[in-house]
C-alpha cells in the first residue's frame, strides 16, 4: 500500500450532500453520474432482451403475443442503443479520463457537461415514461409510413426523448473536442497523444455532425403524425426512401460512435499489458479519424434492398468496403504489438483480446452485408442482429467492460478482485459467443429477425442462444455485486497499480478535484514503456 | 504566479486561452447547426426535384416584397451586430449598448413581418396540417411546399428568436459594465451566432421566395 501522496481530499471525498453530486461541475463527478444513469439504462435493456430471448424458447408465441413481443425489442433497440452504448464509453470513460489525459483541470466547459446529463435525464424521462405507459412497437429505426400513420404507440415521446439527448450527445461531442483542441498539457502534441485520445475525438466528430441531423428527421416524423401530413407517407404525396437515408445518415456514423471509444481503450488496455509502444501508432491514431470521414459515407448499405439506383448501391458497397481498411490497420497493429510484448493476462486485458477476436468476426461479417447479392440473401434476417451485436456488445460492451477495470483503481481508488473479475470476463465472452454464434447460422438458414414464432427446425439453434444469453446475464451481474463490493472491502489501489504510462497515472487515485497539484509538463509520446531485453523494434 | 483576472475561469490558464476556447466551442456548435439546417435543406431540395411544377407554384404565393424588406433589416441587423462587437473590442461602452438595441430592433422587426406573412397566409388557407385548403392539380405538392416552407422558416425563427434573447441578455451585461477591451467573448459569441442565422435566410430567401418567379 502506497503512502497517500498528498492531503488534499479526492473528488470523491470533496463533498458528501447529495447537492454536492447534483450541482458538480467537475467532469470527474459528472462522469460518475453518467454512469448511474446508463447502468440502469443497460439493465432496463437487457429485461426486455431477457423476455425476448425466454419467448423464443420455443417456436410457438407462449409467452408473450406479436404486439408485447414488437414492442420488447423497440424497448430494447432504443433503450441499448441511444441511451447505453452511444453514451456509453465517452460520456463515463470520456468525461473521466479526457482532462486527466490531457493534463487539464477540467473540461473546457464545465457547467455546460453538467447540463448534458441533466439534458441526458430529461430526455431520458420521455422515452421511459412512454415504455411505462404501454410502449412504442416500431423498431429503434422508426421506418414511415409505420411510425407515422399506423402504430398506434407512443411514437412521438419516444422520439421526442431521443430528440433531446441528442442535445446531450452534441454538446457533449463539442466540449471534447474543444477540450482536445485548447487544453493539451504543455508538450503534449497531437501525435503524444494517448490513442484513447484520438479515438474519442474521432467520435465527438461524429456526434456533432450527425447527430443534428436525426435531430430535425424526428421532427419531421412527428410533424407527419400530428398534422396529418405527407412528408414521408407515399398516400400522401411524400417519399418514404427520403426518411431512411436521413435515418441511416446519422445512424450509420452512429454505429461508429459505438465503436471507436472501444478502440481507443482496447489500444490503452493492450500497451499496458504488454508494456510495449504500439505498434504502429500513427497508423492507428488515422484509422480513427478515416473511420469516423468515412462513416458519413456508406450509410446507403442499409437500403439495398430498399429501393436504390445500381449505380447508387455500387458506390455504397465500394465504400462500405472500405471501412475495412482502417478497421484492420487496427485488429494488425494491436496483434503486433502484442508480439514479444511482456503479456500479463489481468482483466481488462482478457478484455480487451476478446474484443479484438470479436470485433474482428462481427467486422467480416459486415462484409457479408456490403456485398450487394448476399446481402439480399440475409436482409433483416439473424445475420444481421449476430453482426451487430458482435460489433455492439462483443465490441463496445466488451470495451467498456474492459476500460471500467481498468480504470476503476483510478475512479474509485480500490483495486476490484482479480479472480472474480478474470471470471466474469470469461462468463462474458463464453456467453457472447453461445448467445449470438448460432443466430448467424439461424439467419444464414433464413429465420427473419423481428418475429416471436418460427419453425420448429430452428430451435436448437433459438435454445443454444436464450442458453447462452442466461450464462451473459450472470456475466453481467457479476461485476456489479463485486464492484460495488470493492469500493468498500477492496485494497486501496495508489496511484498507478498498473505501473502504466499515461497522465492519468501520475497523479493520486481517486484524483484531486483540480486532477493535477501542478499541471504536468509532457517530453515524451504515450506509452513510452522502457524496452525490456534485446531491442526488437 | 499573477494575479487571476476575475472573469478568468479556474480550468483556464489565460483570459487568452479562455477566449480562444470559447470561440471554437461557438465554431463547433455553427457546425452543428449547419447540419440541422443541412438536413431540412435537403429535403426540400428532394421534393423541388419530385415536384417542380407545384414547388414554383407554391412560390408564387409568397409575398417577395415581403421577403425582401426581411431581408434588408436583417442583413443591417448584421452590420449593426458587426458594429457592436467592433465597439466590445475598442472598449467604447456607448457604441456597444446603442448597436446592440439596435441590433435587437431589427431582429424583432424581422420577426414581427414574419409573423404578418405566418397570418396572411393562415388566412389563405395555406397553412399545412391547420388550415389547409387548396383546389387545382397540384394541391398535394402545394401543401408539401408549404410545409417546408414553415419548417425551415419556422426553425429560424426559433433561432432568430433565441438569438434576440441572447443579445438581450449580453445587453443587460454590458449594461452593467461586465464587458473591458480585454474581456468581451461573449460579445463575440454572440456575433458569430447572429451572423449565422443571418446567412441561412440569406439562402432562404431565393429557395422559398425567388425560385418561382422566372418560371
Amino acid at each position: 500500500m502506497s503512502a497517500v501522496v498528498t492531503a488534499e481530499p479526492s473528488y470523491a471525498e470533496a463533498g458528501y450532500t447529495v447537492r454536492s453530486w447534483l450541482l458538480t461541475t467537475d467532469h470527474k463527478r459528472v462522469a460518475i453520474l453518467y454512469m448511474l444513469t446508463i447502468t440502469l439504462m443497460f439493465f432496463i435493456g437487457g429485461a426486455a432482451a431477457t423476455l425476448m430471448r425466454l419467448e423464443l424458447l420455443t417456436p410457438a408465441g407462449d409467452l408473450v403475443d406479436s404486439a408485447s413481443y414488437n414492442k420488447l425489442f423497440t424497448v430494447h433497440g432504443v433503450i441499448m442503443v441511444f441511451f447505453f452504448l452511444i453514451p456509453s464509453i465517452p460520456t463515463v470513460l470520456g468525461n473521466f479520463l479526457v482532462p486527466l489525459m490531457i493534463g487539464a483541470r477540467d473540461l473546457a466547459f464545465p457547467k455546460l457537461n453538467l447540463a448534458s446529463w441533466y439534458i441526458f435525464v430529461f430526455g431520458s424521462l420521455f422515452t421511459l415514461w412512454a415504455i411505462v405507459n404501454g410502449g412504442v412497437d416500431t423498431g429503434w429505426t422508426f421506418y414511415t409510413p409505420y411510425s407515422t400513420a399506423s402504430s398506434n404507440t407512443h411514437v412521438i415521446s419516444t422520439t421526442l426523448g431521443i430528440f433531446i439527448i441528442g442535445f446531450s450527445s452534441i454538446l457533449t461531442g463539442l466540449n471534447f473536442i474543444v477540450t482536445i483542441h485548447r487544453m493539451r498539457a504543455p508538450g503534449l502534441t497531437w501525435f503524444r497523444l494517448p490513442l484513447f485520445i484520438w479515438s474519442t475525438y474521432a467520435t465527438s466528430i461524429i456526434l456533432v455532425l450527425a447527430t443534428p441531423v436525426l435531430a430535425i428527421t424526428l421532427v419531421l416524423v412527428a410533424i407527419e403524425r400530428v398534422l396529418r401530413v405527407g412528408i414521408f407517407d407515399p398516400r400522401l404525396g411524400g417519399d418514404p426512401l427520403l426518411y431512411q437515408h436521413l435515418f441511416w445518415f446519422y445512424s450509420h456514423p452512429a454505429v461508429y460512435i459505438m465503436i471507436l471509444p472501444g478502440m481507443g481503450v482496447t489500444s490503452e488496455l493492450i500497451t499496458a499489458f504488454t508494456r510495449k509502444r504500439l505498434f504502429g501508432y500513427h497508423f492507428v491514431a488515422l484509422a480513427s479519424i478515416a473511420i469516423a470521414v468515412l462513416g458519413f459515407l456508406v450509410w446507403g448499405h442499409h437500403m439495398f434492398v430498399a429501393g436504390m439506383s445500381v449505380h447508387a448501391a455500387l458506390m455504397f458497397s465500394i465504400l462500405s468496403y472500405l471501412v475495412a481498411i482502417p478497421s484492420a490497420i487496427k485488429v494488425f497493429n494491436w496483434t503486433a504489438t502484442l508480439y514479444k510484448g511482456t503479456i500479463e493476462f489481468r482483466t481488462p486485458l482478457l478484455y480487451a483480446l476478446g474484443f479484438i477476436g470479436l470485433f474482428t468476426i462481427g467486422g467480416l461479417t459486415g462484409l457479408f452485408l456490403a456485398a450487394l447479392a448476399l446481402d439480399v440473401h440475409v436482409t433483416d434476417t439473424y445475420f444481421v442482429v449476430a453482426h451487430f451485436h458482435y460489433i455492439m456488445v462483443g465490441g463496445m460492451v466488451m470495451a467498456y467492460m474492459g476500460g471500467l477495470h481498468f480504470w476503476w483503481p483510478k475512479i474509485s481508488g480500490r483495486l476490484y478482485p482479480e479472480g472474480w473479475a478474470r471470471l466474469a470476463a470469461l462468463i462474458i465472452f463464453v456467453g457472447f459467443n453461445l448467445t449470438f454464434f448460432p443466430q448467424y447460422i439461424v439467419g444464414y438458414l433464413g429465420m427473419p429477425r423481428r418475429y416471436h414464432v418460427y419453425p420448429d427446425e430452428f430451435q436448437v439453434l433459438n435454445v443454444m442462444s436464450t442458453a447462452g444469453a442466461s450464462i451473459l446475464a450472470v456475466g453481467y451481474l457479476l461485476p456489479l455485486v463485486y464492484l460495488l463490493w470493492s469500493l468498500r472491502y477492496g485494497r486501496p489501489a495508489g496511484p498507478n497499480p498498473w505501473d502504466a504510462t499515461g497522465l492519468e497515472w501520475q497523479t493520486t487515485s481517486p484524483p484531486p478535484p483540480e486532477n493535477f497539484e501542478q499541471t504536468p509538463v509532457v517530453t515524451e509520446g504515450a506509452y513510452a514503456y522502457p524496452s525490456r531485453g534485446a531491442p526488437h523494434a | 504566479m499573477p494575479e487571476r483576472h476575475a472573469a478568468l475561469a479556474p480550468q483556464f490558464d489565460s483570459l487568452e486561452q479562455q477566449h480562444e476556447t470559447a470561440t471554437l466551442g461557438m465554431w463547433v456548435f455553427l457546425a452543428t447547426e449547419l447540419m440541422l439546417f443541412g438536413a431540412l435543406f435537403t429535403g426540400y431540395t428532394v421534393y423541388r426535384f419530385l415536384y417542380p411544377a407545384g414547388f414554383a407554384e407554391g412560390s408564387h404565393h409568397l409575398d417577395v416584397v415581403l421577403g425582401t424588406i426581411n431581408t434588408v433589416v436583417l442583413i443591417t441587423s448584421s452590420l449593426t451586430m458587426a458594429l457592436a462587437v467592433h465597439g466590445a473590442q475598442l472598449g467604447k461602452r456607448k457604441a456597444l449598448l446603442g448597436f446592440l438595441v439596435l441590433t435587437i430592433l431589427l431582429g424583432t422587426a424581422f420577426m414581427g413581418i414574419k409573423a404578418i406573412e405566418y397570418t396572411a397566409h393562415y388566412r389563405e388557407h395555406l397553412a399545412p396540417g391547420l388550415a389547409f385548403v387548396y383546389g387545382g392539380p397540384n394541391a398535394r405538392e402545394v401543401e408539401l411546399f408549404f410545409l417546408f416552407y414553415f419548417a425551415m422558416t419556422g426553425v429560424h425563427a426559433i433561432h432568430l428568436t433565441i438569438g434576440i434573447g441572447v443579445l438581450t441578455a449580453v445587453l443587460l451585461l454590458a449594461w452593467r459594465g461586465h464587458y473591458s477591451s480585454e474581456h468581451h467573448s461573449q460579445v463575440e459569441l454572440a456575433g458569430l451566432y447572429w451572423h449565422f442565422v443571418d446567412i441561412v435566410w440569406v439562402f432562404l430567401l431565393p429557395l422559398l421566395y425567388l425560385f418561382g418567379r422566372h418560371q
